[in-house]
This record gives structure tokens, C-alpha cells and sequence, in this order.
């Protein structure tokens, strides 16, 4: 498919603007380089972003048992709450008493979010999951600063975790400090407490795990480190398995990101804008960002203004529907779609712990892949042409060729059983036509990219040919 | 109350059948005892879409919306064209992940890259990433990238956003680096003081242009100041003012950062935003964020992929520069979007506009008696008058559906027009304000 | 396997040779085939001071980082600018793609000849 560049047409061009009413103004300096934008009419716009979207693989598309990212339906009544004017036209910083309804849609969606994480304070202000964890790590920076305690200088992560959390820690400036997992993939008790010290900073964890398990000895592993002086960082990225059944904050936990794009149903937008709304209990409040013009100085700051409104919106909308029945419901549905597909797919794929899962679960194709030839790589591939988004691959890095799946609570039986006949299918075929899987996928909107040319020389914009 | 899962009574009660299971409860049986929850959350009954509707439609409604906006400081009411709206709502760009399966993500990645481009050709500079949060992260991100084991501080203009300075002192609160804030002279940065400052640890220096306070930085000037102490640039503009201003690669900069609000999205309360970020081929290597680039598949045929990923925390994990994982796609898309529909000649047009409109506003108001124009520099879409009856005047706007502009320091607004304002409104205004004064 | 006989070699893989007091480093068939197909190598500058078992560097292939690690204590006297732009070359000529040079050493890892180094890649597979 050609670039908008390519359909460019000079002189072509849509009718937005009136003349302008008022005198034209010479700034002194102006762009002396020619502005190479696209020129196109509205209806050459308009097909050329239809054709994109129909080269995209949406949740609406079909199935996307994407593991860890909780790709669950996304609601359209939030996109519409999300689109009403009074909450588009709203300027960041009008003054208060003409933003009351922002203000309680802020208060709000803090207060449930505070009920189902055992939170006591929130902030919007993070845009996302990643920006989240920085927020909730300085929160931990900012109370062992506040309390002259200077010598901790570690913080803990499993080397399970979301590549996220040793890059949030580094940028935290921390130094980073990998526990082994034990090999349920839960944290292994003897290692932890090898590690723990008066250097200890904190910990990063999520709970259940990377590998879809809760962690039953999760008390314990958070009063050790509070025992050390460390505080507990809940990483909130499968928080879609336990939402109404067990709160972080019962777990011991001292602060949290809760990821609203996935767990409370906001659209992942092909990568964002998300929400990393970060909640912490009483004695951190004080630590939590503000707008140095919206609320005043004196404290951190982690993007402008209140963070991304919309999304806010999005996510209070999806509470309010689905209210104290709703949310435990959607949890024990993603905790039993994931055990029932897990159940279905046994007996050809092998998953890496075989036992009851949380709301997702770890296939592990390293036998598989010695017997057959065929990778997790090659299986995902294959997925591909039956319609299917690919899990997770080659995560969590503990287990090797490593397929990651989360069905969600919003797939049907159906769905998860013609998927389950799709990964019966393939399994078969990796014994009958390895070949064919190996170069897989044979109908998708491209064959595999060549990744390495496009790493050793870089073409990451267009230029006139 | 509402609910989307699909599964009936029965269909549930057969999959737990299936599991080997009879009650749902013994889906948690790993969760110890003592810490599962015994009452319901207490919150709210869930609603169905209709009640849903009414309740936030309400709450909406608790919000006034001015038909005129004469308030920026870093969130600018310009006109969104029908099609901006429509198009990102498409629900397989709205509910698509990260495109990481390039097989089945093609649009989403050739809209990136396309987008890539056109902040390219915007700025002038080289390469463009995919987006991060907004204009304030994209700061804190470029002074992150731009430092190195020698030269760790970070230098920003007075004349900076202030949210955009506090965000990138809490990011080198974070790095254990030091951030220093040039004075300000006039409603400009200080380039005497900024030369003092330019000291051998010095990594960056962020300048704004236009302003906080709107006025034009001598933004080339500070480049060669900057480089000459062999410091990086980093220079955040208005990705708009660029369709007439020069660009950041004409006044030198290494790093462009900048708020990508003003190409097509909503000013909605503060957010999602774009941050923009941009830099010279040298530098592309340090660049956060993702970035898609262009290959072939294994039939030859030209395909996008996410690349340089070995940058990022996926793999590079506590090496990472940044760790940035989810960023502001959709926006990205809505930018594109925005720059195609309204052409270079668009763009330029609402950019002369916005000029001419918030020219014509600083003239009207400064013919009233007792309204002084504070800097008296060259400026944009935005600037401060000194006057009486600061708070009168506002709230006088108010009540005629006008949002004025910031109050600042004592007597002091900063005001903005856009292309979006016509000159009947700014005439009411300019009427209103005339009205409280003469009282 | 190619082992060539005038080199050193560490357990990390990188290979050394000795060049009028200059010591020249790379890294090792094996290491290059173990990497898969590399994409970028980030280098120090020439002046950096580099220690013996700690990072110098570090080789990028599509899905993963490798740190480099230097064998020996001393001062960066030369980079081979050449990989900037065709880091292929670790992967079709790992001996002749030398990275960096060192001179001023003061201290060595536990080195290995060709033999012992060559037991040691089949061991480790």
C-alpha cells in the first residue's frame, strides 16, 4: 500500500479555514525550509486511513490472547462519555469552580480505584503503565529522602518481571537487584532474604505473577521487607485476576499502578494513550504528584497538567457499569476463561506449571520444539493466518519458547474453543508440515519482516525517491 | 447491573465442570484465607448503559464550556477539522495493541511512520520516535538522553513551562542529576547568565520558543552559545508555529521536543496529549521510545516493523535509557491525520491566523487605558498584559462565555488567540474589558 | 569453529592479541554465532578508561544486548569506527573486526589459548 506521501496531488487540499478577519502579522523571523506535508482532498484522507485500518488487527477484529496486556472488550458507551463536549472543551486550567465536573470525575474514579486496590490516596497524573512505576518508585524515593534515610540504594525486582520494572528502578537511580524465582515461579523465600538489608529501598512485584500463579506466600514477602525497611511495590499489570476478591493493599502492598487500558477496559489505541492511575496508602499521600500550575509547587511532577483526563473518563464509565457485582464478576470469568482454555489446549501444548492458573497462563514449547523443530515463534506465526492474534511470546523470560496467554473475561465458550481447536490443529501440523509453519504466516498482510536489515540500516522516515 | 462477560449460567457451570471444579470460589483457592474479601467492594451498584449515561452525561455537564478560549499556557484551542474526529475512532485503531506482530499490524505501523515523517519534515530534524506522553515528558526524556557520564547537569530557561520544569526536576530527582534554571531578562532567557552558566558538567540546555510567556527566544543565538560549550540543545516548540517559524534544526537544536496538543486534539482537561520528540541522525541511537522503520519481508515486498528495539526496557531492562512502554499512539495517528487533512498550506494558514489573531487582540486590548503590554519582544500566539482589576476582568469574561487568559504574577494575564477565534469575539472581549475598566 | 592460534581468549568470549604493547580487542566466533546476526555496537571513545572483567561496550542484535567485556585494565587508545556503520562484520569476520585497543595496561583477566579456549566453547555448547 502506498505512503500518504505517494498520493500526494500539489495544489490539492481541503477547505477548513475562512479567510482570515483581522490583519495578517510579520514575526520578523519565518521557516525558510519548504514544508513537505502531503496534499490531499478529504476524501483522499479518508480512504487512506480506512485502508490503514483495515491492514490492523483490532480486539473488535477477533480474538487477541495477548498475555499480560488484558486485551478485553472495549466498551463503546466510554468512548462516548469520553467524546461529550463538556469534558473535551475543558481547559486544564479554567478556573475551578467551571471545572466541578472534572474534579468529581477525578474524585470518583480515585475513590473506587482506592476501594478495590485497599489504597488510601491516588493520582491520575501518570500516563501510562511504565510512567506509573516511576511515579510509585519516587513515592518510596521521597519517603526514605523524607526520613534522612539515605542509605538505601536498592531496589528489588524477580527475574520474572516486566522489563519495565529494573528500567523504572535505574531510572529511579537505583541499583538493581534480580531474585531468582523458585521454581513455581513465585519468589523464592531464601533468596529474598539473602537480598534484604539496610540497603533495600524496596521491592517491585505483581501478584499473581508473570507466570499467571498467585503468590500464596505474598504476607510473608512483604513483612520481610518492611522488616528490612523496604516498602512493597504492587506492579498492578495482572490486577484483572483479583479485582474484588483480594486488594493489594491487604497484601501488604504500600503503593500500586493500576493499568486502566487493561484492567478497567480503556482501548489500547495501537499503543496509547493509556493511564497508570498510581495509589498508595495514608502515610505517602504527601508524596503524590501535582501541577505546579493547576495545584501549586512543592512537589513532584511527572507530566503536565492532571494526566490523561479521557482515559479517566473512560475507566469511571466502565466502574459505574459495572458497580460491586461487575468488577469481582470480570475477574472470576478472566480466572476461569484462562483455567478452561489452559484445560482445553492440555494434552497437546504443555503448560510451564500445571496447576490452577490465575487469569492467564504460560505455555512451554521447549520439548515441543525439540521434537518438532517448530518454535513458540513459529506457533504465533502460524496463528496468524487463522485469524488469531498471537500471545505473548518468549515471556516471562524464566521459561524457555514461552507462549503467554489471557483470554479475558469478555471471550466467549465458543471463542475460546475454536481457539483451543486452532492450537490442536497446529500442534498436529508440527509433526505433519514443520516446513510450512516455519515459514508461516502464508496470508497475512506481509510474510515475515526482515528485522535485522531493518535494525543494521535504519529507514525510519520517508524520502522523496 | 452491567456486565460484558458473554457466558450464561449454564455455560460457566460447564466450564467449571470442565476445570474439575464445582464452585467458583475454588477458582482462589491459592489466595491464603485471611486475605480474601468477605463484604462487597464498597462502591456503587453497577448500572446499565442507559443510567451509565445519564450519570456521566450529568457530571459532564458540571463543567462549563466558554465558547471563546483566550487561555493557552500550554493547551491551545485550535479548530479540529470533522474528519481528526472521526478517524481515530475507528475501532481497529482504537482497540489494537502495540503493533509487536508486524504480520497482522501493518496500518498501525505505517500510520507511525508516516507520522515519523511528518514530524521530520515539520522539524527539519532527522528522526522522530513514535511519541511519548507530552510535551513536559518529552523534555525530561531528551535532558535524559542528552547526558553522560561526564556532563550530568541539565540547564532550563526561566522562560520554560513551569510544569514542564518541575517534571523534568522530578526525572533528575529520579537520575540523582542536577537541574539548574537560567534566569530570565525581559520575558527571554538571560543569555548572559546562560553564558555563565554554560560550565563543563553542563549535558543540555531546554529552551522553549515561543515562551511560557510567548515571546520569541533568540533561539538561534542560544544554539551557537550552547554549542560552543559543547553542550546538546534541546529546544521545545509548537509543532503548529513551525508551519511559519523557523525550524528547530535552522536554530540548531539537537534534540526538538515538543506539546503535539495543537495538531488536532482536544484540549480536554489536560490530557492524553502527544509529546513529540525529534532528533539529528547522530543521536538517533539515544532516542527513547519506539521507532518504526521500513524493511522487507521474506518475499521482498516493503514492510514496517518496531526496530532499533534493543534500546528499549523489554531487553535492555536496568540499562534502559527510559522505561517507556506504552506512549501516546493513538494521538500520534490523530497528529498525522491532523498535518494530512490540513495540507502545508493549512497549516501555514492556521499558524498565520493564530498569529495575526492574537496580534490584533494585544493591540485592541493595549489601546485601552491602564492595559500595558509587559514584553514588549516579538511574540506568537501569546502575551502578558499588565492592568487594574485583574480579577474583575476575568470574571467579567466569564460571565460573557469568555475564558480569559492566565492570570500570572500581580495585574499580570497571559492571553492566547487561536485561528479558532473570529473577530467578533475578540472585539466582545476587548468590549468587556474595556467595560470593567471604565467603571 | 575457527580458533586462530596467536590470540588469548577470556570465558567471555572476547579474543586479545598483543600489538607493540597495545592490546587489541574482539570478540570470538563462537560469541558471533551465539549473538546471531548483529545490528549495532555501541563503543567507548578513544581516552575512556576501561578495567579488566568490567563493560566497554555492548553488541545489539535484534532481540538482545550483549555487554562487551574487557580483558584487560588500561586506557582506549583507538575504536574501530567501521562497525558503526557495517556491524555485520563481527558476524562474517569476528577476527578481522577488531573494537577497541587498549594501551597503558596495568591489569589482565584470566586468559586462555586456543586449545584450552576451544575445550572450553565445547564444553559450554
Amino acid at each position: 500500500m502506498k505512503l500518504i506521501f505517494e498520493k500526494s496531488v500539489p495544489g490539492r487540499h481541503s477547505s477548513i479555514l475562512p479567510a482570515c478577519d483581522v490583519p495578517e502579522v510579520d514575526l520578523g523571523v519565518k521557516r525558510e525550509e519548504p514544508l513537505n506535508l502531503p496534499e490531499l482532498c478529504e476524501n483522499d484522507v479518508s480512504r487512506h486511513y480506512t485502508q490503514l485500518c483495515q491492514r490492523v488487527h483490532g480486539v473488535n477484529c477477533g480474538f487477541y490472547p495477548l498475555g499480560s496486556c488484558t486485551m478485553k472488550y472495549n466498551p463503546r458507551i466510554d468512548e462516548e462519555m469520553a467524546a461529550l463536549p463538556g469534558f473535551t472543551n475543558v481547559h486544564p486550567l479554567a478556573p475551578k469552580a467551571s471545572v466541578k465536573g472534572s474534579e468529581a470525575v477525578l474524585e470518583l474514579a480515585a475513590k473506587y480505584l482506592c476501594e478495590i486496590a485497599g489504597m488510601d490516596g491516588m493520582t491520575f497524573q501518570p500516563a501510562a503503565g511504565a510512567h506509573g512505576e516511576f511515579t510509585g518508585v519516587l513515592l518510596i524515593k521521597q519517603y526514605h529522602d523524607a526520613r534522612g534515610d539515605k542509605a538505601r540504594t536498592k531496589i528489588i525486582v524477580p527475574d520474572s518481571a516486566h522489563g519495565t520494572n529494573p528500567a523504572t528502578a535505574a531510572m529511579c537511580g537505583y541499583d538493581v537487584v534480580n531474585v531468582a524465582s523458585a521454581p513455581n515461579g513465585c519468589v523464592d523465600l531464601e533468596a529474598l532474604k539473602a537480598v534484604l538489608g539496610p540497603d533495600t529501598a524496596g521491592l517491585m512485584l505483581t501478584n499473581p505473577n508473570t507466570v499467571g500463579i498467585f503468590d500464596e506466600n505474598i504476607l510473608e514477602i512483604t513483612r520481610l521487607v518492611h522488616e528490612a525497611g523496604g516498602l512493597c511495590y504492587y506492579d498492578g499489570a495482572n490486577l484483572n485476576a483479583v479485582m474484588g476478591h483480594v486488594r493489594p493493599g491487604d497484601m501488604g502492598f504500600d503503593c500500586i499502578h493500576m493499568n486502566l487500558h487493561k484492567t478497567f477496559a480503556t482501548p489500547h489505541g495501537g499503543g496509547g494513550p493509556g493511564a497508570g492511575a498510581v495509589g498508595c496508602k495514608e502515610f505517602l499521600k504527601g508524596f503524590l504528584p501535582k501541577s505546579v500550575l493547576m495545584e501549586g509547587e512543592g512537589s513532584i511532577q511527572v507530566r503536565g497538567f492532571a494526566g490523561n483526563f479521557l482515559v479517566v473518563v473512560r475507566a469511571l464509565t466502565y466502574l459505574m457499569t459495572l458497580g460491586k457485582e461487575g468488577i469481582p464478576e470480570a475477574s472470576t470469568n478472566a480466572v476461569l476463561n484462562a483455567n478452561y482454555l489452559m484445560q482445553k489446549i492440555k494434552g497437546t501444548f504443555t503448560p510451564a506449571f500445571d496447576r490452577v492458573c490465575m487469569h492467564e497462563f504460560v505455555l512451554d514449547l521447549s520439548e515441543f520444539k525439540k521434537e518438532t523443530g517448530v518454535s513458540a515463534l513459529d506457533v504465533a506465526k502460524s496463528l496468524i493466518d487463522h485469524g488469531m492474534h498471537p500471545p505473548t511470546m518468549y515471556f516471562p523470560l524464566i521459561v524457555h519458547e514461552a507462549l503467554m496467554l489471557e483470554p479475558t473475561e469478555t471471550e466467549s465458550k465458543e471463542t475460546l474453543d475454536e481457539a483451543a481447536e486452532i492450537f490442536r490443529a497446529l500442534y498436529a501440523q508440527a509433526y505433519s508440515d514443520p516446513d510450512y509453519m516455519h515459514a508461516a504466516p502464508h496470508h497475512a498482510q506481509i510474510g515475515r519482516p526482515d528485522e535485522v536489515k531493518a535494525a543494521r540500516n535504519p529507514i525510519v522516515r520517508w524520502t522523496e525517491a | 447491573m452491567g456486565s460484558y462477560v458473554p457466558g450464561t449460567q449454564a455455560e460457566r457451570e460447564q466450564m467449571l465442570r470442565a476445570i474439575g471444579m464445582e464452585r467458583e470460589d475454588q477458582l482462589y483457592a491459592d489466595v491464603p484465607e485471611q486475605m480474601l474479601l468477605r463484604e462487597p467492594l464498597n462502591i456503587p451498584s453497577g448500572m446499565s448503559e442507559l443510567e451509565v449515561r445519564n450519570a456521566m452525561t450529568e457530571l459532564a455537564e458540571q463543567n462549563k464550556v466558554f465558547k471563546t478560549v483566550l487561555r493557552g499556557a500550554g493547551a491551545y484551542d485550535h479548530y479540529i477539522p470533522s474528519i481528526v474526529k472521526y478517524i481515530p475512532a475507528k475501532e481497529e485503531f482504537l482497540t489494537a495493541y502495540t503493533p509487536y506482530q508486524a504480520e497482522m499490524s501493518q496500518g498501525v505501523l505505517q500510520s507511525i511512520f508516516e507520522y515519523q515523517t511528518m514530524i521530520c519534515q515539520l522539524t527539519g530534524m532527522d528522526v522522530s520516535n513514535a511519541s511519548v506522553y507530552d510535551g513536559a515528558t518529552a523534555a525530561a526524556e531528551a535532558a535524559a538522553m542528552c547526558r553522560d557520564r561526564k556532563r550530568t547537569v541539565t540547564l532550563v530557561s526561566g522562560a520554560v513551562h513551569p510544569d514542564t520544569i518541575n517534571t523534568v526536576r522530578t526525572y533528575c530527582y529520579g537520575s540523582n542529576t542536577e537541574l539548574r534554571v537560567v534566569p530570565c531578562k525581559d520575558g527571554v532567557t538571560d543569555l548572559e547568565a546562560l553564558q555563565q552558566m554554560l560550565t563543563p558538567e553542563v549535558s543540555s540546555v531546554l529552551v522553549q520558543q515561543p515562551n511560557f510567556f510567548g515571546q520569541l527566544e533568540p533561539a538561534k543565538e542560544i544554539g551557537e552559545l550552547v554549542h560552543n560549550a559543547k553542550a546538546m540543545y534541546i529546544l521545545s516548540c509548537d509543532p503548529l508555529s513551525l508551519a511559519i517559524l523557523p525550524t528547530p534544526k535552522e536554530a540548531g537544536a539537537d534534540v526538538m521536543v515538543g506539546e503535539g496538543q495543537c495538531l488536532g486534539l482536544p484540549i480536554a482537561w489536560g490530557g492524553p496529549y502527544l509529546g513529540i520528540m525529534a532528533t539529528t541522525a547522530k543521536h538517533m541511537r539515544k532516542l527513547p521510545g519506539r521507532i518504526v522503520g521500513e524493511t522487507t519481508d521474506d518475499a521482498g515486498n516493503k514492510a514496517y516493523v518496531l526496530s532499533l528495539q534493543a534500546r528499549e526496557q523489554h531487553i535492555r531492562r536496568e540499562k534502559a535509557s527510559s522505561n517507556i512502554c506504552s506512549n501516546e499512539a493513538l494521538c500520534a495517528l490523530t497528529a498525522g491525520l491532523y498535518m494530512a487533512t490540513m495540507g502545508p498550506e493549512g497549516m501555514r494558514e492556521a499558524a498565520k491566523q493564530t498569529a495575526a489573531k492574537a496580534h490584533y487582540l494585544q493591540a485592541e486590548l493595549c489601546k485601552l487605558p491602564g492595559v500595558e503590554l509587559k514584553y514588549k519582544g516579538a511574540f506568537y500566539q501569546e502575551f502578558v498584559t499588565v492592568s487594574p482589576k485583574r480579577c474583575e476582568i476575568l470574571t467579567a469574561l466569564e460571565d460573557a462565555g469568555i475564558l480569559g487568559g492566565l492570570p500570572l504574577g500581580e495585574n499580570e494575564i497571559l492571553w492566547c488567540a487561536t485561528e479558532k477565534v473570529t473577530k467578533a469575539e475578540l472585539d466582545k472581549a476587548v468590549a468587556v474589558v474595556k467595560e470593567v475598566l471604565a467603571k | 569453529m575457527n580458533y586462530p592460534k596467536e590470540l588469548m581468549y577470556t570465558k567471555d568470549h572476547e579474543w586479545l592479541k598483543e600489538e607493540d604493547g597495545v592490546a587489541v580487542i574482539g570478540i570470538s566466533e563462537f560469541a558471533q554465532d551465539a549473538l546471531g546476526d548483529v545490528v549495532f555496537v555501541n563503543l567507548p571513545q578513544e581516552g575512556d578508561e576501561v578495567v579488566a572483567g568490567d563493560a566497554f561496550g555492548d553488541v545489539e542484535s535484534v532481540k538482545a544486548v550483549s555487554d562487551l567485556l574487557s580483558p584487560v585494565t588500561g586506557t582506549v587508545c583507538a575504536v574501530n569506527e567501521e562497525l558503526l556503520d557495517s556491524p555485520e562484520l563481527l558476524n562474517s569476520d569476528p577476527y578481522g573486526a577488531w573494537i577497541i585497543k587498549v594501551e597503558n595496561v596495568t591489569d589482565k583477566e584470566e586468559l586462555m589459548d586456543a586449545d584450552a579456549y576451544e575445550a572450553f566453547c565445547a564444553e559450554e555448547g
